[in-house]
């Protein structure tokens, strides 16, 4: 009980704390709205758009998933296939790094033109492209450090490859692959986000952030950047409950 | 049941970036039915080989490797293995760990039957009460008991141990060696076990097996005479003294270094005659007398 109460109050008090701070920040040196919102300018804003607030989180929320979803799927697939062949590690490897490198906002014109007006498929397609590298980079090397005695107990009674991965190498790799989910959390968000910013005519929390630029509203504009903040530790959370169920053998119980 | 174990002209080189290193060399053994057989002999010289070729992990360039007179072709489900390292799957019990082979290997026991042939195994090398607990909840030496009842638990022919209890300090390894015993009493296989330490393969086996410096032959094969039941004590009885000092010696020409004369037998005071003995395992073990290549 006191546990459980521990768990939020301490995460909660450290958001009020932030918060104060930054009440505290814009009052002391007088800052007008225009060059900076304080909290306390926050509560009206919502209170407004409230309804946009519902349907653009909404918007943002879902497409951010669904990349994510991809990027699990494809980034476990190509770390399968890069942990396994140290061929396709050798021949992978620098093209990922490579299109990692690449700014994600140069991407977005770029896939704005070839889906024209494809408004949702273009913005999965970032949130996705911008998440799968932790990813693959986890699984592969979670894979190809995979100890060859744990393999070999059960090579040695015959069995077969697919057993091998099923009982062992996949859930040795589920703590990397977890903590590389964690990350890729907050990068899909950030994909969502751009495409919503970026192309023109957009939807979801980016699009309404835009919106409060072009008309000046920045107390609309930070009150944007909180709901976002909001869902990406929502999502993380979500994320870390899976991982409490499906990997909590890897955590050591506290002392 | 267990199997006889036989090499038959057995050679086996790695591919190296430098050329083939050879590291079996024309090596022939025979390891009778229900026997245990310890393999001694300086570090890198093929001794781990020689167990991935009898479990099947590998095939030999030339020669053969029989299991009952069968050649070795793959890997079998009548073999099983313990490793240095425990290799215990975290995210599973120790009840469930032990259970694994059984899920791989048909042996037509159902879900119970398993579970009480890896219980019965668990409470015979004093691990009863910790079969729902986690591996990293339990000591080194508990790990290794459980990984021991793993490589057994499917009832093999064959087991290959390869210095499974190296990593293990000196009293929790005397322990396994009695745990070893009463394993050897109450199952039946083959077994092959590779060791660093020669007062184990002495203590275990019924003969041991002294492998010549890479590439290895097998330099000497000395019976150890000492009868089936066996109790620490043993050790430090005049004829496993002489055998301990004649494996020394077996292993310092394994690592071309000049043969002493004979160590006078040792006075049968306790706390003395076991000085001797430290000297052999220290000197086997130390790495800067291994013989440059």
């Amino acid at each position: 009980m006191t546990r459980t109460l521990r768990q939020i109050a301490v995460p909660v008090g450290a958001m009020v704390v932030f918060l104060l701070l930054w009440e505290l920040l814009v009052w002391a040196n007088g800052w007008p709205n225009f060059v900076m919102a304080s909290p306390s300018d926050l509560p009206p804003a919502y209170a407004r758009y409230w309804e946009l607030f519902l349907t653009g989180g909404w918007q943002t929320l879902w497409r951010t998933v669904v990349g994510l979803l991809i990027a699990v799927v494809f980034g476990t697939l190509l770390g399968m296939v890069m942990g396994f062949s140290r061929l396709a590690r050798e021949a992978l490897y620098p093209l990922l790094v490579g299109f990692n490198a690449i700014p994600k906002a140069t991407v977005v014109p770029i896939f704005a033109l070839l889906f024209v007006g494809q408004h949702d498929f273009n913005t999965v397609m970032l949130a996705f492209i911008i998440s799968f590298f932790p990813i693959a980079v986890s699984v592969s090397i979670g894979l190809s450090t995979l100890e060859p005695e744990y393999r070999d107990i059960l090579r040695a009674l015959g069995a077969s490859q697919a057993t091998i991965f099923w009982k062992i190498a996949l859930p040795k790799t589920l703590p990397e692959f977890f903590g590389a989910l964690k990350v890729a959390v907050t990068l899909a968000f950030i994909g969502t986000n751009l495409m919503e910013i970026v192309s023109p005519h957009g939807r979801g929390l980016g699009a309404l952030f835009d919106s409060g630029r072009t008309n000046a509203d920045y107390p609309l504009m930070f009150a944007v950047l909180i709901a976002l903040a909001v869902l990406g530790i929502a999502l993380f959370y979500v994320v870390v409950a899976l991982e409490k169920i499906f990997a909590g053998w890897a955590e050591r119980a506290p002392n | 049941m267990s199997l006889p174990i036989s090499l038959d002209h057995v050679t086996h080189a790695y591919r190296t970036q430098a050329g083939p290193l050879p590291v079996l060399d024309d090596l022939t053994l025979d390891m009778p039915e229900g026997s245990f057989t310890a393999v001694v002999g300086p570090s890198g010289c093929g001794k781990s080989t020689l167990t991935r070729l009898v479990a099947g992990l590998m095939k030999p360039d030339e020669g053969v490797v029989k299991l009952g007179g069968k050649p070795v072709t793959g890997p079998r489900s009548t073999v099983g293995m313990a490793f240095q390292n425990p290799v215990l799957l975290e995210w599973r019990t120790i009840l469930q760990n032990v259970m694994l082979p059984l899920e791989i290997v048909s042996t037509g026991m159902n879900k119970s039957q398993r579970e009480d042939r890896a219980r019965e195994l668990l409470a015979l090398v004093g691990l009863e009460g910790f079969e729902d607990k986690r591996p990293s909840e339990l000591s080194g030496g508990m790990r290794q008991r459980a990984s021991l009842c793993r490589s057994i638990v499917h009832r093999p022919e064959v087991l290959i141990l390869d210095e499974p209890f190296g990593a293990l300090d000196a009293f929790t390894r005397e322990d396994l060696w009695l745990t070893m015993h009463e394993l050897r009493r109450a199952e039946r296989f083959t077994c092959v076990l590779i060791t660093h330490d020669l007062r184990e393969s002495v203590f275990l086996s019924d003969h041991t097996v002294v492998f010549s410096a890479r590439p290895a032959r097998a330099q000497r094969i000395v019976e150890i005479d000492l009868g089936p039941n066996r109790g620490l004590e043993d050790l430090y009885a005049p004829r496993a003294v002489e055998l301990l000092a004649l494996l020394r010696r077996e292993i310092q020409i394994a690592q071309g270094r000049e043969v002493e004369t004979p160590a006078p037998a040792p006075t049968p005071v306790p706390g003395v005659a076991d000085r001797p003995v430290e000297d052999v395992a220290a000197t086997a073990r130390d790495p800067s007398t291994e013989r440059p290549r």
